[in-house]
């Protein structure tokens, strides 16, 4: 009889799962299971073959798949359980508190698990052209830049010879040098926002190197061609993001790649009942990076898109860490006994679209907890202010911040104690004048 | 006297440096850069650019069913070889079993360095 109770299920066998899983099983849990819908392990990072993966946590500039390696194999070191082409249909709550899984795969069939806690590492998705209400007919040659790049570096084929790449993602701009050294011809990047929301790195190694343009307040009006991509039509926006008349450009070209965001895949999580924060539409998460269902905890792009990866791993960690602890609380139980939460709100204004974690429990923080956010424009000469209590207890000077680049502030154990009555945390961004 | 125009790689700022040269390729001038990181860059990107440079090539013989593996070279070749390592790699197929790390093609358009695989295929 196949074992359908695990103390903790993993789903996702991405970066984020495998990170997750890696710290559970250290911090002494050794009932795991990780779920991937994809034929191995790695996530998205098997296709991403550029380099650049791993700086911060391994010091050294790997690609993807070496990095994802890197945690794959700590995964089979410790005898972590996983089930390959697995993909998850649904996840619920038991009335003794136990998480239910419904999985599907070719093996098992239809697979019904139990577990005390969960991590949820689904990862996300590419926004799509449907998305975007571009007008024209469906010709076969518009891609996501993430299939474009499934095809070309997994599958062998290159999707198309003249492109045109609508977005300036990191995706985009590597999908963009991809395509240049497989042959094709790439005829120019179109941004819709008066900047990139690409790494500067990429827009250097990736557009300039190959002497493909960057036209940044531009966008697709127009897609030529009724079978098959025949020609793209970009335009200047203007500060509204619309159209200016006349500033129409033809390109011919069989192929438009978009690079148009990324979305946190949480079918799941909305399925659960967890609360879905509007701006990053992953979960809602406290210090402990769990969601608002007590047991499931989240970590990685489902939780919010980041930039690199390393910060995956760091954040995964935590949720592993976390998923552990909570699974020792249950004792014999399916879930852990209810306890009296101290959540304290991270307040933040100036500029700052989000924060990771949003709820704080001061008496859960380690000897320090990473608080992520993102800002809504590009700002410079900044400072960055957490208060406790109004007290300003930490500034970080920041000469530039941009949305692209996600942010961290690093609120210490040392910094809470002399607030042990604390009620409001506070970020806030100011100007510098200094 | 000729002057290059790029953008620093070394924080978010990306700030715009030009950096003047005279003919015999000295660099007389560098303006546009606000920390000294801009200025070792750009000194780096006129006089000797180099990048690593990572593609994927077919395989044969997997049990996993997979078409490609990845690769690159094992260190930093010039900028200018970049077209040339790419026109090597055009047909090349290898077998599998391939380890991480694996030389699969020795010494890529003469620039003494070999392209290692980057993905376990079995």
């Amino acid at each position: 009889m196949e074992r359908t109770e695990y103390n903790l299920i993993i789903i996702g066998g991405g970066p984020a799962g495998l990170a997750a899983a890696v710290a559970a099983y250290d911090a002494g849990e050794r009932s795991i299971l990780i779920l991937e819908r994809e034929t191995r392990l790695g996530g998205i990072l098997n296709q991403c073959i550029h380099n650049g993966f791993g700086l911060h946590t391994f010091q050294e500039e790997l690609t993807g798949p070496e990095y994802a390696q890197r945690f794959i194999d700590k995964v089979l070191e410790r005898g972590i359980e996983y089930k390959l082409d697995t993909m998850v249909m649904s996840i619920g709550q038991g009335e003794d508190g136990s998480k239910e899984v419904m999985a599907v795969n070719e093996a098992d069939g239809l697979l019904l698990l139990k577990a005390r806690a969960l991590i949820l590492a689904m990862g996300c998705r590419e926004r799509s052209r449907g998305a975007l209400n571009i007008p024209g007919f469906r010709p076969a040659g518009i891609f996501s830049a993430g299939t474009a790049q499934r095809l070309v570096n997994i599958e062998g084929y290159l999707p198309g010879r003249r492109v045109v790449i609508l977005g300036s993602g990191d995706i985009g701009l590597i999908m963009a040098r991809r395509m240049t050294l497989e042959g094709a011809k790439v005829l120019v990047c179109a941004e819709l926002m008066p900047y990139s929301g690409g790494l500067k790195r990429n827009i250097v190694q990736c557009l300039d190197d190959f002497g493909i343009p960057l036209k940044l307040s531009h966008t697709v009006v127009r897609i030529e061609g009724k079978e098959r991509v025949e020609g793209v039509v970009i335009a200047q926006v203007g500060p509204d993001r619309k159209p200016i008349p006349g500033t129409e450009e033809h390109y011919d070209c069989d192929t438009l790649l978009l690079s148009v965001g990324l979305l946190p895949e949480n079918e799941l999580t909305i399925g659960l009942g967890a609360e879905i924060s509007r701006i990053t539409n992953g979960p809602v998460v406290n210090e402990s990076l769990e969601t608002s269902v007590p047991g499931v905890f989240a970590a990685g792009n489902v939780l919010h898109v980041h930039d690199l990866v390393d910060y995956v791993s760091e954040e995964a960690h935590l949720a592993g860490e976390r998923a552990a602890e909570y699974i020792t609380a249950c004792k014999d139980a399916m879930c852990a006994p209810p306890e009296k939460e101290k959540q304290i709100p991270v307040a933040f204004s100036g500029g700052i679209r989000y924060t990771v974690p949003c709820t704080i429990d001061p008496d859960k923080i380690g000897d320090w907890l990473k608080i992520r956010f993102r800002v809504g424009d590009v700002m410079t000469q900044r400072k960055v202010v957490l208060c406790l209590d109004s007290e300003p207890v930490l500034v970080k000077k920041r000469r530039v911040m941009a949305p692209g680049e996600m942010e961290e502030l690093v609120l210490t154990r040392k910094v809470l104690a002399a607030h042990p009555d604390l009620s409001s945390i506070e970020i806030r961004i100011e100007e510098d004048k200094a | 006297m000729n002057t290059v125009n790029l953008t620093c790689i070394g924080c978010p700022l990306g700030c715009q440096i030009e950096v003047l040269m005279d003919d015999d390729k000295n660099i007389r001038l560098i303006t546009g850069n606000t920390c000294p990181r801009g200025e070792k860059y750009a000194r780096k990107e006129v006089t000797a650019p180099t990048r690593i440079v990572t593609s994927s090539v077919r395989v044969y013989g997997s049990r996993q069913g997979e078409r490609m593996v990845s690769l690159k070279t094992a260190s930093d070749i010039p900028k200018e070889k970049i077209m040339d390592v790419i026109r090597d790699l055009r047909g090349v197929s290898v077998p599998c079993p391939v380890r991480i790390g694996d030389v699969l093609l020795h010494n890529i358009a003469g620039t003494g360095v070999d392209m290692i695989a980057t993905k376990d295929v079995d």
